[in-house]
C-alpha cells in the first residue's frame, strides 16, 4: 500500500478510482498531561504530552485509513491530508483522508 | 492584594523563563537546520520529477504543540485592545512551525530519504473545552518522503544551495 501526499505516482498509472477514504480518532488527554500543560501555560514552550498524544492519534488515523483502503482493494491512497480539531471537553480529533486508487505499471 | 502579587509573579516568571526558553529553542532550531542542509530537502511541489529506478515513497508527518507564556499572553491581550501585529504570537508560531518541519525532515532523513515532496503545513488551536481560551497551538508538517533507488545511478541534483 502506497500512502502519499502526491497526486500522481512516478511510473504508475491510475486504473481505478475508488473514492475518498478516511480515518479518524478522537482522544482525550489525561490528568497528568493536563497538569503539566497548566504549568507550561505560564512559561510557554512545547506541551510535550500533547505532542505525543496527537502523534499517536495521527498514527492511528493513518492506520484506519489504510485499513479502509485495503478493504476496498486499493493499491494506493493519494493526496492524503490531515486535519486536527478541538472537540468540546478537552478532546481532540485527528482526521486523515485521501483518495483510494488502483494502479498498474505504465 | 494577594491577587495582584500573584499576577505580578506570573508576569515576571513568564517573561524571564519564557524568554530564556524561546532563545534556547531558536538556537537549537538553527543548529539542527545547519546539520540538515542539503539533506531531506522540502518541496511543496506535488509532481515528482523523473527519477532513476524505482524510488520508494513514504508518508512522513511530524508536529508539535506549543503554548505561549503568561507575559506574552497579557501583551497579546493589550494588542487585542489596540490592534496591530501581535509579534509575541508570531515568534511562537514561527519556532513551532520550524520545529515541525525539522522533525519531519529528521524522520525522513532517518529512513534514508533525500527529498520530501508535496509538503503541507497545518495549524490548529487546541483548547480545554472552553473555546474562548486556547491551551496550545498544534503545528504539523507532512509530506511524501522519497527514498532514491541507489542501484539505478545517481539522483539528479534538483536544487542548489546558495553560497
Amino acid at each position: 500500500m502506497i500512502l502519499s501526499t502526491l497526486e500522481t505516482l512516478p511510473g504508475l498509472m491510475i486504473t481505478h478510482h475508488l473514492g475518498v477514504v478516511s480515518g479518524s480518532t478522537v482522544r482525550a488527554k489525561h490528568f497528568g498531561r493536563d497538569f503539566m500543560a497548566g504549568l507550561k501555560n505560564i512559561v510557554g514552550g512545547e506541551l510535550k504530552g500533547y505532542t505525543e498524544l496527537l502523534n499517536e492519534s495521527r498514527q492511528q488515523a493513518v492506520e484506519r485509513l489504510r485499513q479502509q483502503a485495503e478493504s476496498m482493494g486499493a493499491d494506493a491512497v493519494l493526496n492524503i491530508r490531515f486535519a486536527t480539531s478541538s472537540i468540546a471537553a478537552g478532546a481532540a480529533e485527528v482526521f486523515a483522508y485521501g483518495t483510494a486508487v488502483k494502479v498498474s505499471r505504465a | 492584594m494577594w491577587e495582584f502579587y500573584s499576577f505580578l509573579f506570573l508576569l515576571v516568571v513568564g517573561y524571564g523563563v519564557g524568554t530564556y526558553l524561546e532563545r534556547s529553542h531558536f538556537a537549537s532550531i538553527r543548529r539542527r537546520e545547519q546539520e540538515l542542509i542539503n539533506k531531506a530537502i522540502v518541496f511543496t511541489v506535488r509532481d515528482l520529477p523523473e527519477l532513476p529506478g524505482n524510488p520508494q515513497l513514504r508518508l512522513v508527518a511530524a508536529g508539535t504543540v506549543v503554548s505561549i507564556d503568561y507575559f506574552k499572553r497579557i501583551v497579546a491581550m493589550l494588542h487585542h485592545f489596540f490592534g496591530g501585529n501581535i509579534s509575541s504570537y508570531e515568534s511562537l508560531l514561527e519556532r513551532a512551525r520550524r520545529e515541525a518541519i525539522l522533525r519531519m525532515r529528521e524522520k525522513a532523513h532517518a529512513i534514508g530519504a533525500t527529498m520530501i515532496f508535496g509538503v503541507r503545513l497545518e495549524t490548529s488551536a487546541i483548547n480545554d473545552g472552553n473555546p474562548k481560551t486556547t491551551t496550545g497551538v498544534e503545528l504539523i508538517a507532512y509530506g511524501t518522503a522519497i527514498i532514491p533507488d541507489h542501484t539505478a545511478g545517481a539522483t539528479p541534483q534538483l536544487w542548489h544551495t546558495p553560497a
